[in-house]
């Protein structure tokens, strides 16, 4: 009998909610779109958000998660204390095949492969067309073996044509796509020159995306490294990629290479390091309070395109409740106990509510296919977590605006409410 | 049933001790009621008077669960109304008291049938039995063919036909009218007081408040009300039948 009175109770609000919809659809509307504008706002953000995070994630993938960067410099801001990294001794590449020596003389390390390369930006000719500024990688045909890109057309450079330094290239996709506008599979066999040495292109590389946005992968070319030698031999932007065994802990890996290369420097106990093991996971530390301040700060501003909405629903509710204080009074007289009246008006602000939540989902999606079709580059996510999140949230601003005027409601004196004119 | 069978049997339906309601308005209180006593037995058909001010709109409320009075003892059907809290004042206008109004006071833009029903939903009646029992009711004032039409499409008769229905639908105990003729021509409401007259014979109680003495001369006891107080309670036909306790 309790349970089947509180049963009606529920049904007759939704009932009475419906109605009220049906009745004012021109107010009801109007009243939601502070809502629908609200969702519209957190949900774009939220996928903004969670597309960022998934690009993060892709740059972090691009860099390799199991490689270590063997370089002079860290890749965080080094401040004031600049020339103390300065001041390193550039990476030697001959260091590369000492970190090999040691893998291989050892079954148990941790360490699998290790992979010199020289680094410099050059433009790249071919025929009247150039494109500036291109990362010319000379490695060791070993970097196929840590390559965090797909090759999509041809193949990577081999031994032999490492060590003879032969004058092949593999093109990064922009590169490929500049350089061979008639069509990126045309440019196999193709030529192209870099400070007045002609490469053979054997490989072009799958399209990559760029860094967080900003430094394209696809902006790069591969070539062998005693090949480089012939038009660069600076040395201040060498790495060694260092690439740990699958399953070993990226913490004692770490360990092994920094303890080796101590060795390899000669370094006695009690000197520090004076080179640096760079990974992705400490660019990940350090963009990750950057990531939750725009979180934070990009849900504040949209948060308060929602508060607006609820204030205007709470304002509605106060109306309805006014409007109706003898239906009040008279639901009240035939039996409505106070909770069933506060039921019936926060179900009415919460459907209000909702009904701008799903509109501004509608109305969101429909933005975000219109704005990943004119910016590709910009990974949006659209989740189903994201429209709990948003059907949550619209239920959330239905009862927090809909609580007060439901509550002088259910307060109201039955015999005033029945004489109200 | 016949006046015969008509008696006043056991315990009152209402019975009302030195019941005392103030209200304060501002610096001022205004006694509205200065100790009541009142018994109403089972099938009885009372008016009650008295010029505005008088409190009978107090003693109306009190009666019907609306307000609760300050001081004085109230019970109704054995239950002592004056010491129930909100939810349970709900649950005694649900189930013991069926009110009709002066403007009617059904819902706008709601079917006949839903209107009835209402005071089934509020005691949990499942979907079947509400309908069941709200054609009964309606069929009992006539508007058996009515029900799937708005308040709005019927005369001022019909719907306080209605509402009678409303008040009857849960079995009430007593029905308290406010003035039920008071928005209606007269000979509408010489309409709604034969179906008063009907519901009487059916053996119910009914309780009529209104200023009108033409209203007043159908019931068959009149309690007139001054300054708050019992001023005069007498029956008004059929002494024999109806006699002031």
């Amino acid at each position: 009998m309790k349970l089947g009175q509180r049963l009606s109770e529920w049904t007759e609000a939704f009932r009475i909610a419906l109605e009220q919809l049906l009745a004012h659809k021109v107010r009801s509307l109007l009243t939601a779109l502070g809502v629908i504008i609200g969702i519209v706002a957190v949900t774009l953000m939220g996928t903004a958000i969670k597309g960022i995070d998934t690009g993060f994630t892709n740059s972090l993938d691009m860099l390799g998660q199991d490689l270590f960067y063997l370089e002079k410099w860290p890749w965080r801001d080094v401040g004031d204390e600049w020339f103390l990294y300065r001041n390193r001794p550039n990476i030697e590449l001959s260091d590369a095949d000492e970190i090999n020596q040691w893998i291989r003389n050892r079954d148990d390390s941790s360490l699998r492969v290790a992979v010199p390369s020289k680094v410099a930006f050059r433009s790249i000719q071919r025929e009247d067309r150039s494109i500036g500024s291109v990362y010319i990688n000379g490695t060791t045909a070993d970097f196929a073996l840590i390559n965090t890109a797909d090759i999509r057309e041809g193949r990577f450079f081999s031994y032999p044509e490492e060590k003879s330094a032969r004058n092949v290239i593999v093109l990064g996709h922009d590169v490929a796509d500049t350089l061979f506008p008639e069509g990126i599979d045309q440019a196999m066999g193709g030529e192209v020159v870099i400070s007045g040495f002609t490469f053979r292109v054997i490989g072009v590389l799958q399209r990559q995306g760029s860094f967080l946005g900003l430094q394209s992968f696809d902006n790069q070319v591969i070539i062998p490294l005693p090949s480089m030698l012939r038009f660069f031999t600076g040395n201040w932007r060498n790495s060694i990629r260092v690439q740990a065994e699958p399953g070993a802990g990226m913490e004692y890996a770490a360990d092994e290479l920094t303890g080796l290369y101590r060795r390899i420097r000669g370094l006695l106990p009690g000197e520090p390091d004076n080179f640096e093991i760079n990974r992705s996971e400490a660019l990940e530390d350090q963009l990750g309070p950057v990531k939750s301040g725009l979180a934070l700060a990009g849900f504040f501003i949209t948060g308060l395109a929602l508060f607006v909405g609820a204030i205007g629903i709470m304002n509605i509710t106060f109306v309805s409740v006014k409007e109706r204080t003898r239906e009040i009074g008279t639901r009240r007289a035939i039996g409505a106990r106070r909770q069933a009246i506060l039921l019936q008006f926060l179900i009415e602000a919460v459907s209000i509510c909702l009904l701008g939540g799903l509109i501004g989902l509608i109305l969101a999606y429909g933005l975000k296919t219109a704005i990943a079709s004119a910016f590709p580059a910009f990974p949006f996510t659209f989740s189903t977590d994201l429209v709990i999140m948003a059907c949550f949230l619209s239920i959330l601003t239905g009862i927090v605006s809909g609580i007060a005027p439901a509550w002088q409601a259910a307060r109201l004196d039955p015999a005033n409410a029945l004489r109200h004119e | 049933m016949g006046p015969e069978m008509k008696q006043k049997s056991g315990n009152p339906v209402i019975r009302i001790r030195s019941m005392r309601k103030v209200y304060k308005l501002g610096p001022t209180e205004v006694i509205a009621l200065d100790g009541i006593d009142l018994d109403v037995f089972q099938n009885e058909y009372i008016a009650i008077m008295g010029p505005s001010g008088s409190g009978k709109s107090t003693l109306m409320n009190i009666l019907g669960c609306l307000d609760t009075p300050d001081s004085g003892e109230y019970f109704l059907a054995d239950e002592p109304v004056d010491e129930m809290d909100d939810d349970a004042l709900a649950l005694i206008r649900n189930r013991e008291i069926g009110f009709i109004f002066q403007s009617f006071n059904l819902l706008p833009r709601t079917s006949i049938l839903r209107n009835v029903e209402l005071p089934l939903v509020y005691s949990g009646l499942s979907r079947e039995e509400r309908v069941r029992r709200a054609r009964q009711a309606l069929d009992r004032v006539g508007l058996a063919e009515r029900v799937n039409h708005q308040p709005n499409e019927l005369s001022g008769g019909q719907r306080q036909r209605v509402a009678i229905a409303r008040a009857l639908v849960n079995e009430p105990s007593i029905l308290l009218a406010d003035e039920p003729t008071g928005n209606l021509d007269s000979q509408t409401g010489e309409e709604i007081l034969a179906l008063f007259e009907d519901l009487y014979l059916q053996g119910h109680t009914l309780l009529v408040v209104t200023h009108e003495d033409h209203v007043a001369q159908h019931a068959r006891r009149c309690v007139r009300l001054r300054d708050g107080l019992v001023e005069s309670d007498k029956p008004i036909r059929e002494p024999a039948l109806a006699p002031p306790s």
